[in-house]
């Protein structure tokens, strides 16, 4: 039984290496065909190219053509910085942009037949979840391992990365820079001293974030406080907090980012036993965020620091 | 056992009621509550000087918490306590018979499938429930004559399956298995509603618990002396099962799963004060409420803010002691 899984796997296994092999001599010739009408020269980048990904250094022999992202902040990065017509598969959890190629893979439990299954000749993820890198790496596929992010340069580095893997080196430095300038604006413009509070929800429960991570970093920008970073450092980064600490701490501004999950709003939150007092809700600070674009460090990390520099300038004024 | 007795265990409890209450990642002032506490008595009238801020936070939010825990821990040492007089198995616990892995399912399945936080209890309620059911069951049929070890066997199938639909349940939707963790390792909301919801049957089971304690003492002389002195050992030991099994699914589905109560609690008991189920029983429940609001203040205090599930707490305690009464039960057998 276990044989013959193994030959089966093998025998599917083989195929794209194969194939792989195949494409990476005509490759300079297939590049310049296939992406006629988007000017090859300026947006081809060079091959074979190395990036430094979270699972070291990684060659990518010729311009890729089947992309498969199953990370949703990866798939927003591929297409910010041009790489979308190269995408043929995204997994179950990318709902953004709308016409990525959605499919039923997980990030969470990937699958390497299924994920091999769809011929890619390069696999972008966010964790090594049961051994999937090297799993992928024996049949030949290069491998993006692109974790979360713990900063804003993560960010910039891993749009960069996959701009140089998928032959889109100009165009990713475009979105890099856009992204960077439209940033550096809104937290320039924003009130730094007002020493405002705040709470980001994760979850009801209630989950938060502390300032050590990548998304308690963007309040930091603001000069925000954040509460929960009162919670020790054993309870990690991301604390399930005491609803009395929260009631008693009264931020000023209540960020909620489990409106999609949990149905979450000023509402629901005054409903809550001893909650209904809290001084974001009578002076409504209370700001529903979406909660994928709260939960991804992808490009639309500035539509999140739009929404924050928003509600910041308005708890200041 | 003298009055006596149980007027310490009360006055135990009050203590943990009363350290339950005044503990708090808040920092409420203590004399503040234990005046407000005060004011709330018939006939005295108290200033407590609290905002209203922490007023608001002491009878919604920690009042209600302290009462859900200690009626939580009350039931799930009780349950426990009827369980081991119905197996006569020192180890059972209000768990074994399928009701945490009925839960455990079905709490999962409704955070899967429809998504609605207050529907969880409720289900959970009926997946501990139908694990029970199930097990009897089965243990009835399968077993001839259905003798109390093939009932424990029973649960313990039961149990496994439904561990593996639980398991394959939460394949749905991985990215909610953090709710779903959350919600097995337990966790005591504060919630008037909930406690509300718990009370009816909390009242129920310890009734019927409470009036069978001369019946399990009986029984755990034998099936045949019981029927000499005029118990039908078969329906005893059934309204005993169902009466335990509602009070753990009530707990179970207000607390999520919380561990070893159910076994630590009775031992404790008994070490303390005999082996008589007529005393076993009430003391279970009253030294079950303190333990659990004591282990639900070690949660929401060690890492204040943050909390810790409770089970975390309950078993950290649990485990240890369950070990040692394994020994010392073992060194006891023939």
């Amino acid at each position: 039984m276990r044989l013959l899984r193994m030959a089966v796997a093998g025998l599917v296994l083989g195929l794209p290496v194969l194939a792989g092999c195949g494409a990476s001599d005509p490759a300079p010739a297939a590049s310049t065909a296939a992406p006629a009408p988007a000017s090859p020269a300026a947006t081809a980048g060079t091959f074979p190219v190395t990036v430094q990904a979270g699972n070291g250094a990684v060659t990518v022999a010729a311009r890729p053509s089947r992309v498969v992202s199953l990370s949703p902040s990866a798939t927003e990065m591929l297409f910010a910085v041009g790489a979308g017509p190269q995408v043929v598969a995204v997994d179950d959890q990318s709902t953004f942009p709308a016409e990525a190629p959605k499919t039923d893979l997980s990030g969470y439990k990937p699958n390497a037949e299924a994920i091999i299954a769809t011929k890619p000749d390069l696999v972008v993820l966010a964790n090594d979840t049961g051994g999937i890198v090297a799993a992928l790496g024996k049949v030949g596929v290069p491998v993006l391992l692109e974790p979360a992010a713990v900063k804003l340069d993560d960010s910039y580095d891993q749009m960069t990365d996959l701009g140089a893997a998928t032959g889109n080196t100009a165009k990713a430095q475009e979105a890099v820079t856009a992204m960077r300038q439209r940033i550096d604006t809104l937290t320039a413009a924003a009130p730094k001293d007002k020493k405002l509070t705040f709470y980001h929800e994760l979850d009801s429960t209630p989950y938060s974030v502390t300032s050590t991570t990548f998304i308690g970093q963007i309040y930091g920008l603001f000069g925000l406080v954040n509460i929960a970073d009162e919670a020790p450092d054993p309870a990690g980064g991301y604390p399930k907090l005491s609803g009395e600490f929260v009631v008693k701490a009264d931020p000023d501004l209540v960020f909620l980012a489990d409106t999609k999950c949990c149905g979450q709003n000023k509402e629901t939150l005054a409903k809550r036993p001893g909650w209904g007092g809290l001084s974001a809700i009578a002076k409504d600070q209370v700001v529903l965020l979406d909660d994928d674009i709260a939960s991804r460090w992808g490009p639309r990390v500035a539509d999140l620091i739009e929404t924050v520099g928003a509600a910041v300038a308005k708890a200041a004024a | 056992m003298r009055p006596a007795g149980y007027l310490a265990a009360s006055a135990a409890l009050v203590a943990c009621l009363l350290a339950g209450l005044v503990a708090g990642a808040a920092g409420i002032p203590v004399k503040g509550v234990l005046l407000a506490l005060l004011d709330r008595l018939p006939l005295v009238s108290a200033d407590p000087g609290l905002s209203p801020v922490e007023y608001g936070l002491l009878f919604q939010l920690r009042v209600p918490r302290v009462l859900l825990a200690a009626l939580v821990g009350g039931m799930l040492a009780m349950a426990g306590a009827g369980y081991q007089g119905v197996f006569r198995n020192p180890l059972a616990d209000p768990y074994l018979l399928g009701a945490a892995a009925g839960a455990g399912f079905t709490a999962t399945l409704m955070i899967v499938l429809v998504d609605v936080d207050a529907l969880v209890p409720l289900a959970a309620f009926g997946g501990a429930a139908g694990g029970v059911l199930l097990a009897y069951a089965l243990g009835r049929t399968a077993g001839r004559g259905g003798g109390t070890a093939t009932l424990l066997l029973a649960g313990i199938a039961v149990s496994s399956f439904l561990s593996a639909l639980q398991a394959f349940a939460q394949q749905i939707k991985v990215d909610r298995l953090q709710r779903i963790y959350a919600w097995i390792l337990g966790g005591i909301g504060s919630d008037w509603s909930q406690v509300r919801m718990v009370l009816p049957y909390a009242a129920v089971s310890a009734a019927v618990l409470l009036a069978h304690g001369r019946v399990l003492d009986v029984l755990s002389v034998g099936d045949d002396e019981a029927s000499g002195l005029g118990v039908n050992a078969a329906r005893a030991r059934l309204v005993i099962l169902c009466a335990a099994s509602l009070a753990t699914a009530s707990a179970v589905a207000v607390g999520g799963l919380i561990g070893f109560v159910g076994v630590v609690v009775p031992h404790a008991v008994r070490r303390l004060a005999g082996g008589s189920y007529r005393v076993v029983l009430p003391l279970s429940l009253l030294a079950g409420a303190g333990f659990l609001v004591l282990a639900d203040l070690v949660a929401r205090t060690a890492l204040a803010p943050a909390e810790l599930p409770i089970g975390v707490v309950t078993a950290f305690v649990g485990a240890p002691f369950f070990v040692a009464v394994l020994r010392a039960t073992r060194t006891a057998d023939p």
